[in-house]
């Protein structure tokens, strides 16, 4: 994983963001995955979004599960506090880690095995408290490391790359988070970074669970003519309905689309998220008709991508608990204290 | 001959009727007597109707072990009656609600019969269904403040304080408690030959159970995060917390809290939650019971491999798998002391009573981060659950949290690298750094190899050369973990060891057996890994009677494994039936085994 390091050394001359960082100081350390890997495509999308909002990578920290997607944490922003927790309980970790500092920000990497199968009902109160991560799914349909078994994300009828039919129904994370309540849910393809940077710079500045479904081709077990989940089945078939702009706080909103189809929607942070629909009825803070609108495409074989719902008033963990403003991390000791005093004082209801 | 402050009494009743605050009254008034006094709630896993027992023992000389043979019985239950009738000592008494008639099968030469008519008597004074059944326990308290000589104006008393703001319910209760009072005044001869006298022995004490004392030791510490899965009989202790927390973690201007509690979807995420905040820098715990820690293995073995600090307090039941769940025992302490697969060993303190329960809740936060490593704190249902007579608690203000090796941003401008495992001074110990304060201070957290620097491995050398470390680390940790306690006396050559809430039945013991004529040393274990005062003890004895509460001798596998103590010289004294123990389980199995050994 990370013993194959890369030279840090950057030609001057690179362009640098508004804190004066290059694109390579947001990378990590030299990938491990099979070539070709969608997953590798994915951190390279995180890397831009990253650099592209200028977020001080010491301020971020990365969490992930067990598993091929699992690994790519290691794969970018290398002066992030990283987290490889154990299978499918990535949501428990980060949960608690933005209880106790809410002044980081968070990234959870998963895969389909690890948030679907063995990790599926922590992925489900995660939504539920709307911890304030950003949490990349990356779905090869397929178990990569232990060489080629389905996932619980497969769709029934797909073969394996031995020839295997799958005869189960396939969880699709996108629905699931949507019928959770989940505040932001969006799919992507490992292949289509244009579509993927924004979509991840809106789920960083959303406060809340930002779930995003990364289809992302596995090319070793899971890139054959009888699976729906690779490259060639997924660019025929991807239909984009919303296309995502993501304004930074302080950017001025240009009018470069058509007003009657764009729609901006104000995030907490001040940064505003442009969706432009692609597809006619198609209404991305409308939870039901999302839903019913990726259920009827999916009969057609279509996978619906785009930032499919966003919610503009999301309460996050913090809100539901009620907590101060300050880290509880940096609560100093007196506050937190009564002292000998108040003790002495409230024993006395057990007299 | 009267026995004065020196008896033990049993309430039988069904769950869910208000019999809980009646007996709570009881205890109070006794214990506002000056007199000390233990409860302990034998209740079912139920909300409403199956059976409950209250049992209250008064001693004068302070015992707080259970004793399983009653003076007086309050059998307001009629579905145990043959089971209460049974559990009465001879020449003792039995209280019953005389509205109806007694069934002669219960009806015991040897016992002196109570009838008080209570519901009767409350069914004419009080309308309503609800208020009928409420006011029918407390008229009981009324009849044995009688019968028991309890100052009737300290029950005034206590009922002002409870309903003080409620005049209406003030005067109901008032009133119950005159009916049971006055009718046992007029019928029987009081008080009886088992009776309270004030004393002026709990001045200084407390009555308190022991998930609130924890609950309080993690307020004191200041514990900013508690992740938990409600589980019996740990519950109460994140609910004692969560009230403490409102009254005391509010920030005055914005009426934020200064904690989270989060309440998980199992205990995988509970410990999940708390290994993440604790990784973030919270001092964050969970507590649970035996199912709980189960589940949290695989966690475990993360946080111990990795060395993220977490504190858990496992408030032990009857196991295995769902167990009696509302028993207890001490059945969890081999899969504490080793939880989770691959080589592991943990940090674990067992505290005997409330007290300690408040102290080394306090103390587990600045294990968990000095040594950077689970710390588990053993309890049981009966120190959780149940009312103990307690010194009053003390805190030190002087106290500041042992945050352990975390470097500062300062600290790393200073440092050329950052490397998570490497032990510059040689104590096993490794600093580790808090996300989002210094961009040196990043590196991988990871379950998987790691070698000294945090990076990735799969070369066997790397490996051994941190987990050896690890175990050095733990290894140390037994000179910073509570000592044990020990008691001597001239020329004793046997020895006897125990562990958290068996004390009470062993101090007791140790007492009558002494008094008999028999010399034992005493030795109760607090902390794990265990010092070396622990195989010097059992060194210097002949032979240990090892008193716990399970089936398998847990303590003393425990004790053989890592003192390497000859098993011929441990001698296995056990209780597990889900009872606290009682002292005759103790002089009974020392006996047994001395006569086997004669």
């Amino acid at each position: 994983m990370t013993y194959i390091s890369k030279p840090t050394v950057h030609h001057p001359a690179l362009q640098k963001n508004a804190i004066g960082l290059v694109r390579r100081e947001y990378e990590g350390a030299m990938t491990t995955l099979c070539a070709g890997c969608g997953h590798d495509s994915i951190t390279a999308a995180i890397i831009q979004a990253f650099w592209e909002l200028s977020i001080p990578p010491h301020k971020v920290a990365k969490l992930s599960g067990i598993g091929c997607s699992s690994k790519t944490p290691a794969y970018f922003l290398r002066e992030a506090h990283g987290f490889n927790g154990v299978h499918g309980r990535m949501p428990a970790l980060v949960t608690g880690a933005n209880a106790a500092n809410r002044d980081i920000i968070y990234i959870g990497v998963s895969g389909d095995g690890d948030s679907l199968s063995i990790g599926l009902g922590h992925l489900c109160h995660a939504i539920r408290r709307n911890v304030n991560v950003l949490y990349v799914l990356e779905n090869n349909g397929v178990y990569g490391l232990t060489k080629g078994q389905f996932s619980a994300s497969a769709d029934p009828g797909s073969t394996s790359k031995k020839g295997e039919a799958n005869t189960m129904e396939a969880i699709d994370g996108a629905l699931l988070a949507l019928s959770l309540g989940a505040t932001f849910v969006a799919r992507g393809f490992s292949g289509d970074k244009a579509q993927l940077v924004p979509m991840i710079k809106a789920g960083l500045s959303h406060q809340g669970f930002a779930f995003i479904d990364v289809i992302s081709p596995c090319v070793t077990f899971n890139d054959h003519d009888g699976s729906t989940k690779s490259y060639a089945y997924t660019r025929e078939r991807n239909v984009e309905v919303v296309q995502a702009d993501f304004v930074p706080h302080a950017q001025a909103i240009t009018t470069e689309y058509d007003p009657g189809t764009v729609r901006s929607v104000l995030l907490h942070d001040g940064s505003w998220v442009r969706l432009r629909k692609v597809a006619d009825q198609y209404d991305p803070t409308d939870r039901d008709r999302a839903y019913a609108f990726i259920r009827e495409r999916q009969k057609h074989g279509e996978v619906v991508t785009g930032l499919l719902y966003i919610s503009p008033d999301s309460s996050d963990l913090h809100e539901q608990c009620n907590t101060v403003a300050t880290p509880l991390t940096q609560l100093p000791h007196e506050q937190l204290c009564p002292g000998s005093a108040e003790l002495e004082k409230l024993q006395a209801r057990f007299r | 001959m009267p026995r004065t402050n020196d008896f033990a009494f049993k309430i039988a009743t069904a769950n869910g009727t208000g019999s809980a605050s009646a007996n709570g009254l009881i205890m109070q008034a006794i214990f506002r007597m000056g007199i000390p006094v233990t409860g302990k709630n034998v209740f079912p896993s139920n909300i409403q109707g199956l059976p409950t027992w209250y049992e209250i023992r008064v001693s004068q000389k302070g015992y707080t072990a259970r004793i399983p043979e009653f003076d007086l019985m309050v059998a307001l239950n009629p579905a145990t009656y043959v089971k209460d009738v049974a559990e009465v000592r001879s020449g003792g008494w039995l209280m019953y609600d005389s509205s109806w008639p007694l069934d002669a099968t219960l009806i015991r030469q040897d016992l002196t019969y109570i009838g008080i008519p209570l519901a009767e008597m409350c069914n004419a004074r009080f309308t309503g269904m609800r208020e009928r059944i409420l006011m029918k326990n407390i008229a009981y308290a009324g009849a044995l403040a009688a019968l028991l000589q309890i100052d009737s104006g300290i029950v005034r008393a206590l009922l002002k304080e409870k309903y003080g703001r409620k005049p209406a319910l003030m005067e109901s209760n008032q009133q119950a408690v005159d009916i049971g009072y006055d009718y046992a005044t007029a019928n029987f001869d009081c008080p009886l030959a088992i009776r309270l006298a004030p004393l002026e022995k709990t001045a200084d004490a407390i009555l308190i159970d022991g998930n609130t004392a924890a609950a309080l030791g993690c307020l004191y510490a200041g514990a900013t995060v508690g992740a938990w899965y409600p589980i019996t009989p740990a519950t109460s202790l994140m609910e004692a917390f969560k009230g403490f927390c409102q009254k005391y973690r509010q920030e005055p201007e914005t009426n934020r809290n200064r904690y989270a509690i989060l309440q998980a979807e199992d205990e995988i995420a509970a410990i999940g939650m708390v290994i993440g905040a604790s990784w973030a820098g919270a001092r964050a715990f969970t507590p649970t019971s035996g199912p709980g820690i189960s589940l949290m293995n695989e966690f475990l073995g993360l946080a111990y491999y990795a060395e993220v600090p977490a504190v858990l307090f496992d408030v032990q039941r009857t196991g295995p798998s769902t167990g009696m769940p509302t028993r207890t025992q001490q059945g969890d302490l081999m899969m504490c002391a080793y939880a989770s697969h691959g080589d592991t060993r943990h940090i674990c303190l067992y505290p005997a009573d409330p007290r300690e329960a408040f102290e080394f809740a306090a103390a587990a936060f600045d294990l968990a981060e000095r040594f950077q490593t689970p710390v588990f704190v053993l309890t049981d249902l009966d120190i959780g659950m149940n009312d103990w007579m307690i010194p009053k608690l003390s805190w030190d203000d002087s106290y500041r949290p042992d945050r352990g090796k975390v470097l500062s941003a300062e600290q790393l401008d200073e440092v050329r690298t950052f490397s998570r495992y490497l032990d510059t001074d040689g104590d096993g110990i490794t600093a580790r750094t808090l996300p989002g304060v210094h961009p040196k201070g990043a590196f991988f957290t990871r379950g998987s190899g790691h070698n000294r620097f945090g990076g990735y491995t799969e070369d066997g050398d790397e490996y051994v050369e941190v987990v050896d470390r690890i175990d050095r680390k733990i290894q140390r940790a037994a000179r910073a973990v509570p000592a044990p306690i020990l008691q001597t006396m001239p020329g004793a050559r046997l020895g006897l060891v125990t562990v958290g809430g068996c004390h009470a039945a062993c101090v007791e013991a140790l007492d009558i057996l002494a008094a008999e004529g028999m010399a034992i040393d005493y030795m109760r274990v607090r902390g794990f890994p265990f010092g070396e005062e622990v195989a010097r003890f059992l060194e210097a004895h002949e032979a240990s009677f090892v008193v716990e509460q399970n089936r398998d001798g847990q303590l003393r596998n425990l004790l053989m494994l890592e003192t390497g103590t000859a098993a011929e010289k441990l001698e296995s004294v056990r209780y597990y039936g889900g009872f606290p123990m009682s002292a005759h389980h103790v002089i009974s199995g020392v006996k047994a085994k001395l006569e086997k050994a004669a």
